[in-house]
């Protein structure tokens, strides 16, 4: 039984170790050396839980095929869904969700590896990381890369109809006091960080503040703004403009239906934020080295370029970003920001007890009038 | 009223028969009901879920104006709806019972026919109908009227709780109009009553109990729809069971969200215990 647990140790981590009292080698640290390269990953299976439609339809099939590990899908729609699966069993790490990958905005990273849910990432085991953007390592949610490898990333800005918008927007407040031929014609979004952020980067305030002063200055200026709104749309901005029933929206940038010619996203001069999806490996899974293994996989540039070919998002990886249809590029501005210009962007990290400061501001302006 | 024998050999009986439904009801009701309950004394979980820590925390926070606000508004919505389909369900019923049975069948078919389809899909079409350059505003302006701002609205809000629950009004009515005795308005005719007074002193009053279930039936789900506010209302007024979800979906907030649902069916017990009453009290009488 004993021999049956440290073999099985091996895949299941360090934490298993600690708990069942196999100390032969002393207390050791939460290194990289508690996976073992040479394991024979084909013995692995994966569940991977990722957006609908975030990641190539036959990924499954094709890491089957070259990695030999069988690998099961399972899909969450929004990083709440997927935050409670994974916290279900209380935030103290000893959950097993039986999902060995997850991918989740970058705050919801940090916010799990506070928690203690994630492995930290063996990079000896991801030689493809060197495809990354030298900037994709300094996310303020995750520097180093830690616990956390960046899938996607880009910013939110406004999107607008060229044809109805006379004046190009350059500043949130376009958005937020727009022009009386616009009134009724202007969508914002309404999940709660991104609700607050044109107000609060108009005032010039940081993305992730927590002052209530500030909080309370955005929730007047986002009350002043609701009365020229069409509707707050966090999922069907681009077919309104697409339509014209909207001529400007708050946007992030992959969802801009840019490759509409009249279409075109601005990211406005008080700047904006820097969103990133990312993947991790939970700490509960027992196939980790084939956890790392999938990842390295995705960092290849051949799969990787598939998510900004497809659903028009910037990937982090300087080889697959590189190796784009030009055509694709052409058709698709914000596919052409350069990591320096998303860096500029303020990264949204967790902001803790004070999220519920959000929520409470969210209420307050959807029930304001 | 008299009491089932909870023990004994027709229990034994019984079993059999009540005890696949039972079983059902009680995991699938009892069990999250009682998670309902039980969340709305504890902590929020930073990461959602809930921390094992009582407190009422979760009810005071019910007291706050911003949610009270909610709640009245929804109160309000749900209101009007009814009162609207009371007022055009009422006449409707009052036709299709005075129809030859054939005919009585086939304008039945019609009432419930939309239920058929998928209640997304008919919002959508809503959305459709009335969004600015939608079918609404292309009739107003073959009038010479128009354009109106509808969608997005409160308007829009109950004219879509009220296209989808006006069956729900409709058929209780036509059942308690149907049951009607048409001797009973007849003899009224008899003793001198014109057609309103006949209406007023012995149909109503008859069918009182058919109007108390109807307005039920469409008071209950307005009152917690947050499909339509979302929809048809673009998110720009919030009703009870958007607060509710946004709990659950977007705040991480399970406990409050919980102590609003059990809110939620306080109300609506009140409301259901208030209508058993009356009906009984009415049938007694």
């Amino acid at each position: 039984m004993r021999g049956l647990r440290a073999v099985g140790a091996v895949a299941a981590g360090l934490a298993l170790f600690l708990v069942t009292g196999c100390g032969e080698e002393g207390s050791r640290s939460n290194g990289p050396d508690a996976l073992d390269p040479k394991a024979d990953i084909t013995k692995q299976s994966l569940t991977v839980s990722i957006w609908d439609g975030y990641s190539p339809e036959d990924l499954p099939a094709r890491v089957k095929d070259d990695l030999g590990v069988p690998v099961k899908i399972a899909h969450h729609a929004t990083n709440e869904e997927i935050m409670a699966k994974l916290t279900a069993g209380g935030a103290g790490g000893d959950s097993d969700s039986g999902i060995d990958v997850a991918f989740v905005s970058g705050q919801y990273a940090q916010a799990l590896n506070e928690a203690g849910l994630l492995e930290p990432i063996h990079a000896d085991l991801i030689p493809n990381l060197k495809n990354l953007y030298p900037e994709a390592q300094k996310l303020a949610y995750d520097k180093g890369n830690t616990f956390s490898v960046p899938y996607t990333w880009g910013t939110t800005g406004i999107c607008y109809r060229t044809d109805l918008v006379k004046q190009p927007p350059t500043s949130w407040n376009d958005l937020l006091n727009p022009p009386p031929a616009l009134k009724k014609k202007v969508t914002m979004m309404t999940t709660e960080r991104w609700l607050a952020l044109p107000a609060l980067k108009a005032l010039g305030h940081s993305v992730n503040t927590t002052s209530d002063q500030e909080l309370d200055a955005a929730r007047t200026l986002l009350l002043k703004a609701k009365k020229n709104l069409l509707a707050y749309d966090d999922t069907t901005f681009g077919d309104r403009l697409t339509k014209g029933e909207s001529a400007m929206a708050e946007a992030w940038d992959g969802w801009c239906p840019t490759s509409d010619p009249k279409i075109e996203f601005t990211v406005p001069k008080e700047g904006s934020d820097l969103w990133v999806d990312t993947m991790v490996v939970l700490k509960s899974s027992k196939n980790k080295e084939a956890a790392h293994a999938l990842i390295n996989y995705i960092l290849d540039p051949e799969i990787h370029s598939w998510a900004a070919e497809n659903i028009l998002y910037k990937v982090p990886n300087k080889a697959a970003m590189e190796q784009l249809d030009p055509k694709v590029l052409e058709a698709n501005a914000p596919l052409r920001m350069t990591p320096a210009e998303l860096l500029k962007g303020e990264s949204i990290v967790d902001v803790g007890e004070a999220a519920t400061k959000y929520t409470r501001l969210s209420t307050e302006v959807a029930a304001g009038s | 009223m008299k009491r089932w024998p909870l023990t004994g050999p027709r229990l034994m009986k019984r079993w059999p028969l009540t005890g696949p439904g039972l079983t059902y009801l009680t995991v699938l009701m009892v069990v999250p009901l009682g998670l309902v309950l039980s969340y709305a004394f504890l902590r929020r979980g930073r990461f959602g879920g809930v921390v094992y820590q009582p407190t009422i925390e979760n009810l005071t926070r019910l007291a706050d104006p911003l949610y009270a606000d909610v709640v009245l508004h929804s109160t309000w919505t749900a209101a009007l709806t009814t009162f609207l389909a009371l007022l055009f369900g009422y006449p409707t019923a009052y036709v299709i019972a005075g129809l030859p049975r054939r005919r009585q069948t086939i304008a039945l078919i019609a009432v419930v026919l939309p239920f058929w389809t998928s209640f997304l899909i008919r919002v959508y079409a809503w959305i459709v109908l009335l969004s600015g350059p939608g079918w609404l505003n292309k009739a107003l302006r073959a009038v010479g009227l128009g354009p109106v701002d509808v969608l997005y609205t409160d308007a829009a809000v109950v004219t879509g709780l009220l296209y989808a629950y006006l069956p729900l009004m409709i058929l209780p009515l036509y059942a308690s109009l149907v049951r009607l005795d048409p001797q009973v308005r007849e003899a009224a005719a008899n003793l001198g009553a014109g057609p309103w007074t006949t209406f007023r002193t012995v149909t109503l009053p008859l069918t009182l109990p058919g109007v108390l279930t109807g307005c039920l039936f469409v008071f209950v789900p307005s009152f917690g729809n947050f499909v339509v506010p979302e929809l048809l209302g673009g998110g720009r007024s919030v009703m009870v069971g958007n607060l509710i979800r946004d709990q659950f979906l977007k705040a991480r907030d399970w406990p409050f969200g919980s102590a609003l649902a059990l809110a939620l069916l306080a109300v609506l017990m009140v409301l259901l215990l208030a209508q058993a009453w009356a009906a009984r009290r009415y049938a007694t009488r």
